[in-house]
């Protein structure tokens, strides 16, 4: 690849996003091929196509895609770039798909410290790089100030599901079990907890994170899992709500059975919200047979995104697909859909 | 759920709730009704969220008052807020639960928001007076809502821009009191109450002296009651032994946290800034007397309503509602017609159905699936 | 400051006098309004375990 020749190197420290940046010419090129290409640094990018080939296996494929508009841009635990790769490589892996490749496309505020760019930038070279799943194509645009908030990234992936696995949101029976891959409510709070000035004994990270290995653990332990999906915006409750009413089934759970950090549980008190409602960027719920719920929990238990992993709950047949908990307290009440609660830009 | 939260996970305790429920159920008489409403919204709130009903026997029904300060403004202030909100010069500073409440038209402060209206949400009456210092070149108006828990903070925010000499600053005064509220609803026939649980922070700033006049003047108990779980089936208890021995005098489970006098500090405050309305419109209860605030003359200059020449229009409520009937305690949300259907916390009707402490919106999220 | 559960928050005071750190409160929208009289907390807490049901 001929290099091309810029008069100046990018000055990271001070420099900002400006105008000319977005605008397709040379200050444009040196950002991408400064910054992004060489974080991002494979084959397919030094190319410098607009487009990414590759070869695909015969087999279903599947694709997704997030927006991220988190704020506050950096959080404990995590920042937007890192959280736009684990986000979309989990939503492909929720399918029982291998996550392939991802793409990214960033709106930039002018403005925008490149010092902070740097960093998110490495981010996600590093949790693509830890996942194995390569940014292969990308698009950058810059806005002008008060426009876009800092910046967003939109990352699209694309997976091939093994044959023969069918995980589907619409296939809970009554009698499955329902079993969560750890502890609730750790990214919404972290983010939270910044934006309240709410401090910590021991901090609470967000727990962002990508999955697709801890799928692989479970599928190979149990092959025919019903459902899987991650409980991102809306939380547990809403995910739950989601599987309940696309396999048109009940569920009733147990609140002692769900496992929560203390602090989390008292930020939540502090802050007035309900952990079952907190956003998780690095859990997941899964739906199988009773039969094979005791091996899938010691599966994801031996793994370590699934240290914390429980089973909170069974299936039942119920044409209003409500989803009940007992309390720890010993009465029952539902676990809604979520009524519109303003809890702006956790993801 | 795992907590290390002190003097608050011990009230939450399973195994205590079985104890109570099991004495409870052996000292109720068989043949009667017990019907008890818990005046307070936080209680409304913890009954449906732990399920307390299911603990309680048959005979103990629980009726859910209307002490949801944001269910019980009427459409009108609403109008008047969403209105304030609009002018151009004004950022209206709210809490956060008034942001979905409807008023004519469906309209909102969420969608004024969306329409350009400059609405921030805040957690606490000095955030107002921040965004008023922040601010000087726009007028800052402060959304004040609440029963006697909010009112004493909005009076520490008056004296304190009074202080300053924050010209900017303005409070929009909907305070209303809990005593009147309470003699509303026990005037009502149709209620038949046996028993008042009393409302936990209220009664912190009132003390328990404020509720004398229910003993005294309807024969009625009045347990206050913490708003932990085990707390308020400690005031069931509490209140099937008074009914049984046909008593009726002030209890305080809540007596960790109050006292006959409540918080002197704070009622001085209130005293201070606040003087009572000669009467004021309770959604679903009508105009009662003296039963709300307005910032005294010498604190006249922060009243938006005098600042902003506003003016109080009466808005009936939709037909479909039946939220006055379910806020005096006479009827229950399932009892509406348009309950669940055309009446959902998304798309709330009435009051009841808007705030997370109404009623209808507890029994719509947690307890639903009873009706199914 | 206060500290619930290992989390810390920022409150105001003023609605209280004589507050010395360690002291239990009640808050509601950002400020104290009561001191929690642990003796009293402990008393409620064994009442609710008491095992006869007397009628007093």
């Amino acid at each position: 690849m001929k290099r091309r020749h810029y008069i100046r190197p990018l000055d990271i420290e001070r420099g900002r996003i400006d105008m000319t940046h977005g605008s397709g010419g040379k200050a444009m090129a040196q950002l991408v091929e400064e910054m992004f290409v060489a974080a991002f640094d494979n084959q397919w990018l030094r190319q410098m196509n607009d487009q990414a080939a590759f070869a695909v296996r015969q087999g279903r494929m599947v694709m997704a895609t997030d927006a991220h508009v988190v704020s506050p841009v950096f959080f404990p635990g995590g920042n937007i770039g890192s959280l736009s790769v684990h986000g979309t490589i989990n939503d492909v892996a929720m399918s029982g798909a291998i996550p392939l490749y991802l793409s990214a496309s960033f709106i930039i505020e002018e403005g925008f410290p490149l010092a902070d760019l740097q960093r998110i930038i490495k981010s996600m070279a590093e949790a693509a790089r830890e996942a194995g799943v390569p940014i292969v194509a990308g698009d950058t645009k810059v806005v002008e100030q008060g426009k876009a908030d800092g910046i967003f990234i939109t990352t699209t992936g694309i997976g091939r599901v093994p044959d023969g696995m069918l995980i589907s949101g619409d296939r809970a029976r009554p009698g499955d079990r329902i079993i969560v891959s750890g502890t609730i409510g750790d990214h919404g709070i972290a983010i939270l907890s910044k934006r309240e000035n709410l401090t910590f004994e021991t901090a609470i990270l967000s727990d962002t994170a990508a999955l697709h290995g801890l799928v692989a653990a479970m599928t190979d332990r149990v092959p025919d899992i019903h459902c899987l999906r991650d409980p991102t915006r809306g939380g547990l409750a809403t995910t739950l709500n989601e599987l309940a009413s696309q396999s048109g089934v009940g569920m009733r759970i147990r609140e002692s059975a769900i496992p929560v950090r203390a602090e989390v549980a008292a930020a939540c008190e502090l802050l007035g919200i309900d952990p079952l409602y907190v956003a998780n960027e690095g859990k997941l719920v899964a739906i199988c047979a009773d039969a094979d719920a005791d091996a899938l929990l010691r599966a994801m238990s031996e793994h370590p995104l699934g240290q914390n992993a429980a089973i909170i709950g069974e299936v039942f047949e119920d044409e209003h697909s409500f989803v009940q908990m007992e309390t720890a307290f010993g009465g029952m009440r539902m676990v809604d859909w979520l009524a519109g609660e303003i809890l702006p830009r956790i993801c | 759920m795992t907590g290390a939260m002190q003097y608050v996970d011990e009230y939450r305790d399973g195994e205590l709730a079985r104890h109570l429920s099991g004495k409870i159920a052996k000292e109720v008489h068989a043949e009667r009704q017990y019907r008890f409403m818990e005046f307070c919204g936080g209680h409304t709130h913890a009954i449906f969220r732990y399920g307390i009903a299911d603990l309680l026997p048959p005979g103990v029904k629980l009726i859910h008052g209307p002490g949801c300060p944001v269910c019980v403004l009427p459409i009108g202030r609403i109008d008047s807020a969403i209105a304030l909100a609009k002018n151009p010069r004004v950022i209206l500073a709210t809490y956060a639960d008034m942001m979905r409440v409807p008023g004519s038209h469906f309209a909102n402060l969420i969608r004024a928001r969306a329409e350009g209206a400059d609405v921030r949400m805040i957690y606490s009456a000095a955030d107002a007076l921040n965004i008023a210092r922040e601010n000087p070149a726009r007028e800052v108006v402060f959304f004040a809502i609440g029963f006697e828990t909010t009112t004493p903070p909005t009076a520490l925010a008056v004296r304190q821009a009074k202080c300053d000499g924050l010209a900017n600053f303005s409070v929009f005064c909907n305070h209303v009191l809990t005593p009147p509220a309470l003699r509303g609803i026990l005037d009502e026939p149709d209620a038949m109450l046996d028993g008042v649980i009393g409302p936990s922070h209220v009664s912190a700033v009132i003390g328990t002296g404020a509720y004398e006049f229910v003993a005294k003047d309807y024969g009625k108990p009045v347990v206050i009651a913490g708003f932990e779980p085990l707390d308020v089936m400690q005031a069931v208890l509490m209140l099937v032994r008074q009914v049984n021995s046909a008593h009726a005098v002030i209890e305080n489970e809540y007596v960790r946290a109050v006292g006959a006098e409540g918080n002197m500090k704070a009622q001085a405050l209130m005293d201070e800034v606040f003087e009572l309305r000669e009467s004021f419109e309770w959604r679903g209860l009508g105009w009662l007397p003296w039963s709300a605030r307005k910032l005294k003359p010498d604190y006249a200059e922060f009243d938006a309503e005098a600042r902003f020449g506003m003016s109080h229009h009466a808005v009936p409520e939709p037909k479909a509602c039946e939220c006055g009937d379910i806020l005096r305690g006479v009827r229950s949300p399932k009892d509406c017609k348009v309950f669940g259907t055309a009446c959902t916390p998304e798309h709330p009707i009435g009051a009841c159905m808007v705030s997370s402490e109404g009623a209808c919106a507890a029994y719509f999220s947690y307890g639903r699936y009873r009706a199914a | 400051m206060i500290d619930i559960g290992g989390v810390q928050k920022e409150i105001s005071l003023e609605l209280l006098d004589d507050v010395a750190v360690g002291d239990y409160v009640v808050v509601h929208v950002g400020y104290a309004l009561s001191r929690l009289n642990e003796e009293e907390a402990q008393n409620t807490l064994a009442l609710f375990a008491e095992l006869d049901g007397s009628q007093e």
